[in-house]
């Protein structure tokens, strides 16, 4: 036995998988709705220090490479962290740790108690999921991942109050399986090529390869598989209806981290295995996606203003922000890729925030209608200060996350001499502020309806997560070295500029 | 929904622990020839269902416990992870079994073992419980 506090560090990636999927089965096993809250919670923020730690050896020593099992790749399977999945796995894991937070507060509202240790299991689980789907070096491990986080957040989802939650959860069932197939048939066609199914190898195989129509096929099926759960604009139709009737704690969740994941599935898909030459000046990707990107900016938000749900509303939103990522991503240059991937990180804060300040106004205000935000800037000072503070950001007001995004985006547009990009990008900005506005109007210039009862604060529960992003979202606004710096360097990295 | 058939219930009794100890047999001798944690907990699986099919529901519940059966689901994987740990606190990597004993060989045997053992208990076990599920549900919305 050679315990020693060095050696277990050196199997921190085995552990982030192997620890939440324990404990997963932990809260199964021990039936009490607070213990197994603890245990979530303790795992959930142990996670998110050892991603902090990885993301800090990796910008010291390198990319991680971990092999399960002893065995080496490309013949085992091989955990890699670069500095790309090492930021998205400290966003999974950190909303992780500050939602389940949360959730102990917000859940009674919302699921019966004795159902509570086995929605911490489904939590944790989906955790494991996105976490492995992130840091695996193994294309079939990430449709295994995926699958695992899949079916744990239709669960989750379907723990909604209303019925209506059971519906939207079968319906991203149906699209979700659809891009896993497609995921997988995609994956089976490069493994038939290839010979491989290690990240690494796979991409050195295809390059001697060369494309040919299997390869083009499985490009085809990979893009529109990832692009379904990412909710690219005409294949988003699940989104709205599952964030709206999900639990509000699993909706701050999932918008933040499940996306997040796919966004990273598909970049690491495109730009490390099939290469920036295939994908961009062969097939041309960018034709595809630069167009469905800017029009899900536009339609997220149109549609977004019309809604009278506020988390329907931000469920619209967020279709919008996804455009941006993937706007982002089809620029295939080193400024729209940083843009995207930053964006990535500070859209993850931003709409968590929001999310768990609708579940504030849910717990207090019981629902989230726009007519039950009257005169809440007064009753419920501190969420809505968070609310305006966030929404800032969404619109991308400087100081805050989203200024940062849009500036790396709009002069990544104008670096790549596309003018009305850039143009449209503002353009989109300001639909969020009609938005955002609606609610910031009927919350501090309408007076509460005389009969109202009277609402007390939010429990001190809900509003120490809420305002830890809120303040994240001001820190990485302002000091933007370790978001943008490290995306700056994983886009580098992606496309082999050094 | 007691069958009566008195053919299907004597030859049912017979098989059913043939079903049962041919499961064991996948499971044990997975390591040497066809079979694994997979087929066998799905074998043993078929048994329970089997049972439960001819001799009702409330007498099969009474046998395997839908509580009981939700232990057994997660102590499975429970297993599972448990090796893979061990692996780490041996001084080897992840699931790596050969650390496990002091000579590779047994290490790798005793893995390969109890992991499987994991999978067949967890898949057994999903297998009862998604079929004492889905019955249970028509039945209540016969009465």
């Amino acid at each position: 036995m050679h315990g020693s506090g060095l050696s277990i560090s050196a199997h921190l990636p085995a552990l982030q998988i192997a620890v939440p999927l324990l404990s997963a089965v932990i809260c199964v096993l021990i039936r009490k709705a607070r213990a197994a809250w603890l245990l979530a919670t303790t795992v959930a923020w142990a996670a998110f220090a050892g991603a902090c730690v990885l993301l800090n050896r990796v910008i010291l020593h390198g990319t991680i490479s971990y092999e399960q099992g002893g065995w080496s790749p490309p013949w085992g399977i091989e955990l890699r962290i670069d500095l790309f999945n090492a930021l998205v796995l400290i966003i999974v894991t950190g909303i992780c740790a500050v939602v389940i937070s949360a959730s102990l507060t917000s859940l009674s509202m919302e699921v019966p108690e004795k159902r509570h240790n086995l929605f911490y299991a489904a939590f944790l689980l989906c955790m494991t999921g996105l976490a492995g789907m992130t840091i695996t070096g193994d294309v079939f491990n990430i449709f295994v991942f995926l699958e695992i986080s899949s079916l744990s957040s239709y669960a989750l989802i379907s723990q909604g109050a209303t019925r209506r939650a059971l519906t939207s959860s079968i319906q991203y069932l149906v699209m979700g399986t659809i891009g896993g197939t497609l995921l997988l048939l995609g994956i089976g066609m490069l493994y038939m090529v290839t010979g491989t199914l290690n990240i690494v190898d796979m991409a050195d195989q295809l390059a001697m390869v060369g494309p040919n129509r299997t390869v083009l096929v499985a490009l085809a099926c990979v893009t529109v598989g990832t692009s379904i759960k990412l909710a690219v604009f005409p294949l988003h139709i699940w989104l709205p209806n599952a964030y709206t009737y999900a639990p509000a704690i699993v909706t701050a969740f999932l918008a933040a981290t499940a996306t997040k994941v796919a966004f990273y599935v598909l970049a690491r898909f495109i730009f490390s295995i099939f290469g920036v030459e295939l994908a961009f000046e062969q097939m041309h990707l960018d034709r595809v996606l630069m167009p469905l990107a800017i029009v899900a900016m536009f339609a997220g938000s149109i549609v977004a203003i019309y809604q009278t749900d506020i988390k329907r509303m931000l469920a619209y939103s967020s279709v919008a922000q996804i455009g941006y990522m993937l706007l982002g991503l089809s620029m295939a240059t080193v400024p729209g890729l940083t843009g995207g991937i930053v964006h990535l990180f500070n859209h993850a804060l931003m709409k968590s925030g929001l999310f768990l300040v609708m579940a504030c106004v849910l717990f207090r205000v019981g629902s989230t209608h726009i007519d039950a935000m009257r005169g809440l800037g007064k009753r419920m000072p501190l969420t809505m200060a968070a609310f305006v503070i966030a929404g800032l950001s969404m619109i991308g007001v400087p100081l805050t996350v989203g200024f940062v995004s849009k500036w790396y985006l709009v002069s990544a547009a104008m670096e790549a001499g596309q003018w009305p990009v850039a143009v449209l990008i503002l353009l989109s900005s300001l639909l969020a502020v009609v938005y955002i506005w609606r609610v910031v109007e009927v919350a501090y210039f309408q007076e509460a309806p005389e009969d109202a009862p009277a609402v007390k604060k939010a429990p001190i529960g809900l509003l120490v997560p809420v305002w830890t992003l809120v303040f994240a979202i001001i820190f990485f606004g302002i000091f933007t070295s370790l978001s943008a710096g490290v995306a700056g360097d994983a886009a580098r990295m992606l496309l082999g500029a050094g | 929904m007691v069958v009566r058939h008195v053919i299907l219930r004597s030859l049912s009794k017979m098989l059913i622990p043939l079903i049962m100890l041919f499961a064991l047999y996948v499971q044990f001798h997975g390591d040497y020839g066809p079979g694994g944690g997979f087929q066998a907990g799905v074998i043993f699986g078929a048994g329970i269902i089997l049972y439960s099919l001819i001799f009702g529901l409330p007498k099969a519940k009474m046998v395997f416990r839908p509580r009981v059966l939700q232990y057994l689901m997660a102590f499975g994987v429970f297993l599972y992870g448990s090796v893979g740990l061990a692996a780490i606190l041996k001084g080897g990597n992840f699931l790596d079994y050969s650390h496990l004993a002091h000579d590779p060989v047994h290490g790798q045997h005793l893995g390969i073992l109890l992991v499987e053992l994991g999978v067949g208990i967890t898949v057994a076990s999903v297998m009862a419980t998604i079929f004492f599920l889905f019955t249970e549900r028509r039945r209540r919305e016969d009465v």
